[in-house]
């Protein structure tokens, strides 16, 4: 009788154990591959030249819809950013397409005046009202926090799962925004035989549902790099995506390079106490 | 502070005069210089010293934070992106306040389960050990608050959450909990004004703490600390001065946690988050899984558990009301823990059979919230259910029967036989010339 309980239990729950991992599966989002990137794990760091390219593909590209508002001009001249010299971001503030609105003047009227280093990086559209009257309906997000805004979400089987968080904070990952973001940019396709597609989106495996009202906004030499980089679409979106990491990160490097500073302190300091802590107890059994 | 007699001399004029006026010295030198501790003790009693470090930080980046931030439904999400960008060293402090929660609640688990391992909680220290699970409340409220600042996403749709919980009421008395969720709101909704109100009570509530604090040591300065035999300290060879046996070991326990805590600060800020608190709050768009911070989880799951029925029993419309109820009572059973366990032996080292129920309640707690985090659905419903069961079991059927049935393994004699052995009372040689090798 008793045996035949525990036989019952066990079948019961090796079932639920497989149903559970089947259900993660199921649930999961699309399988989002990790992608190398200077600025990952402990002691990367932003590639200067990567995110001036970066820099250009959003201004040539994503500028045409997408704002940068938490970024301001000067930013772009900081370190730790594309590090771009003053005066050539001046000019690039003057000759910026989407104006400041500023005011009221003497007058008491407002006025549009192009930017300054102070003034954030605008988009074209002054509201999200304005963005979905243009587009569609659609309102494409301000951009400064997007590598941060997103992530990948894994469904591993629940014995797995301890390990791999382990692994990810040994690693110091932290790069799902960015893997989601170039898997975006670069999984746009046809949509599958049998798939309805909403009039007017666009088939994409990385987003959610996979209907993006966004429609493929790079393309092999849509961009015409300075330095001689391959104009492809990899290139532009691993270069695109860069840079909105440092947009929504801008103290990656400094966060890091105090990082080691504050680490390799702490360690030598526990490892002087645990010296002296031992010296103290010396003479006493415990 | 304690029923130690304090051995403190003022050594100067100065030192005399305040002895005689207002002994703060006397109080300090008793309470944290001469005060005896086990011998005994390992590392795990260094996470008390930890959690003061752990509340004194998250206090002082909190006023700073507070000097930048701004508690308005507008500016709370622009406040905070400004702290990140603009403010010198604004992502360090920042990065250290939103980690610090998570370290200050991964720091006070482990003490708690230290506490249940060796039994901290029998008497005389239920005073001590109920002003602990206060504080774990008054922490819990603080964060929950704290996490609603940010005005993320995440932020607003935890409060929603959460503080319509309290709607279950209306199921014992129609209207009733929907006039406190209203009241908690101040208004029809979560809004500007409910994140003004929380961000004042974020900022009490640590000082309050505090307060607690303050009790919970003089509590345990009272009776004095448990160490991993369980026994009292009964003759002079059993403890040793706090300073500076205890305090060079806490140092290192410090130090240790330490670098965890820059790992997370420096490395990982973002790891213990959610992405979508880094969308700002918008009560027209619902992130489609909503789950709190980690240190939520295993309460969030038990909540989660009642569903339209539990394990076969129909709720029907208190399904609510049981997982709220079932919540706070998980963590408010604790508090009855000195009563519920009915051995005399403290410490699970000579309790054979508990020891193994500890384990296996360790292992509860960690599969609840690893359910917790989990969409509440299929499966993992069924587990977060038996999960539920066996986290209640522990309190109300192993710490009470166990305790009955169990033979403990034999006690050492003292502390002191403990560490030496059984002729303990031979000491080694060269110990002698220690003074304090008694």
């Amino acid at each position: 009788m008793m045996k035949r309980f525990a036989q019952a239990l066990g079948a019961s729950l090796a079932a639920m154990l497989i149903s559970g991992s089947a259900l993660a599966a199921e649930a999961g989002h699309p399988e989002i591959a990790r992608q190398p990137w200077a600025f990952s794990g402990f002691t990367g760091q932003f590639d200067k030249a990567q995110l001036q390219r970066g820099f250009q593909v959003y201004k040539e590209v994503c500028s045409n819809c997408h704002g940068l508002d938490r970024l301001s001009f000067r930013n772009l001249v900081q370190p730790g950013g594309p590090e771009f010299p003053e005066p050539a971001v001046k000019q690039l503030a003057a000759e910026w397409p989407h104006q400041i609105t500023d005011g009221p003047n003497v007058e008491g009227k407002m006025f549009e005046r192009p930017p300054l280093l102070s003034d954030p990086i605008r988009g074209p559209y002054h509201n999200d009202n304005e963005a979905r009257a243009a587009q569609n309906g659609a309102l494409p997000p301000d951009l400064s926090l997007i590598a941060k805004a997103r992530g990948v979400e894994r469904n591993p089987s629940w014995w797995i799962h301890p390990f791999l968080m382990l692994g990810d904070i040994l690693k110091s990952y932290q790069e799902g925004g960015a893997d989601y973001v170039y898997a975006l940019l670069t999984d746009f396709s046809d949509p599958p035989a049998g798939f309805q597609l909403v009039e007017g989106k666009y088939y994409n495996k990385a987003f959610p549902g996979h209907q993006i009202a966004m429609p493929p906004p790079l393309a092999d030499g849509a961009v015409t790099y300075q330095d001689g980089t391959p104009p492809t679409l990899d290139n532009y979106s691993r270069d695109v995506v860069a840079f909105l990491s440092w947009a929504a990160d801008p103290s990656l490097d400094q966060r890091k390079r105090i990082g080691w500073q504050v680490i390799l302190y702490l360690i030598v300091t526990t490892g002087l106490l645990y010296l002296g802590k031992k010296r103290i107890w010396s003479t006493l059994k415990h | 502070m304690s029923g130690h007699t304090s051995s403190y001399v003022p050594t100067s004029r100065w030192g005399k005069w305040w002895d005689e006026r207002l002994p703060v010295a006397r109080l300090m030198h008793g309470s944290f210089v001469d005060f005896p501790t086990p011998r005994n003790l390992n590392y795990l009693w260094t996470f008390g010293g930890i959690l003061s470090f752990c509340l004194v930080a998250q206090i002082v980046t909190g006023v700073i934070l507070a000097m930048h931030y701004q508690p308005s439904a507008a500016e709370a999400f622009n406040s905070i992106e400004s702290i990140r960008r603009d403010v010198n060293y604004g992502w360090m402090i920042r990065n250290f306040h939103s980690v610090g929660a998570s370290m200050f609640f991964l720091a006070v688990y482990i003490h708690m389960f230290r506490g249940f391992y060796y039994g901290s909680y029998k008497a005389p220290r239920e005073v001590l050990w109920i002003l602990g699970v206060v504080i774990l409340l008054v922490m819990m409220a603080t964060a929950f608050m704290g996490y609603t600042l940010p005005w993320g996403q995440m932020s607003f749709w935890g409060v929603t959450v959460i503080t319509n919980l309290f709607s279950a009421l209306d199921t014992i008395y129609n209207g009733l909990g929907t006039a406190i969720v209203e009241w908690l709101w101040g208004g029809y909704s979560v809004s500007g004004v409910t994140l003004n109100r929380f961000y004042s009570l974020h900022y009490l509530l640590p000082f309050v703490l505090t307060g607690v604090v303050v009790l919970h040591i003089w509590a345990l300065h009272t009776a004095g600390q448990n160490n991993p035999t369980g026994l009292d300290i009964r003759e002079p060879s059993d403890s040793v001065p706090m300073h500076p046996y205890a305090t060079s070991k806490d140092a290192v326990g410090l130090f240790a946690f330490l670098i965890l805590f820059a790992w997370f600060v420096f490395f990982v800020p973002d790891y213990l988050g959610h992405p979508d608190n880094y969308v700002v709050a918008n009560p027209l768009v619902t992130p489609p899984h909503i789950v709190p911070e980690w240190y939520f989880l295993p309460f969030y799951a038990i909540l989660r558990a009642f569903t339209s029925s539990f394990l076969g029993i129909p709720l029907g419309q208190y399904a609510k009301l049981c997982g709220v109820v079932a919540m706070f009572s998980a963590v408010l059973i604790t508090a009855f823990s000195p009563w519920l366990d009915t051995s005399r032996v403290r410490s699970a080292k000579y309790r054979p059979i508990f020891k193994w129920f500890f384990w296996f309640f360790a292992f509860t707690c960690v599969a609840l919230g690893y359910l917790g985090s989990k969409p509440a659905e299929g499966v993992y419903v069924t587990w977060a259910q038996i999960f539920t069961v066996c986290y209640f079991l522990y309190f109300l059927v192993v710490m009470p029967i166990v305790g009955l049935l169990e033979t403990p393994k034999k006690l050492p004699r003292s502390i002191t036989e403990a560490v030496l052995g059984r002729n303990g009372a031979a000491l080694p040689s060269g110990a002698t010339a220690a003074p304090q090798a008694r």
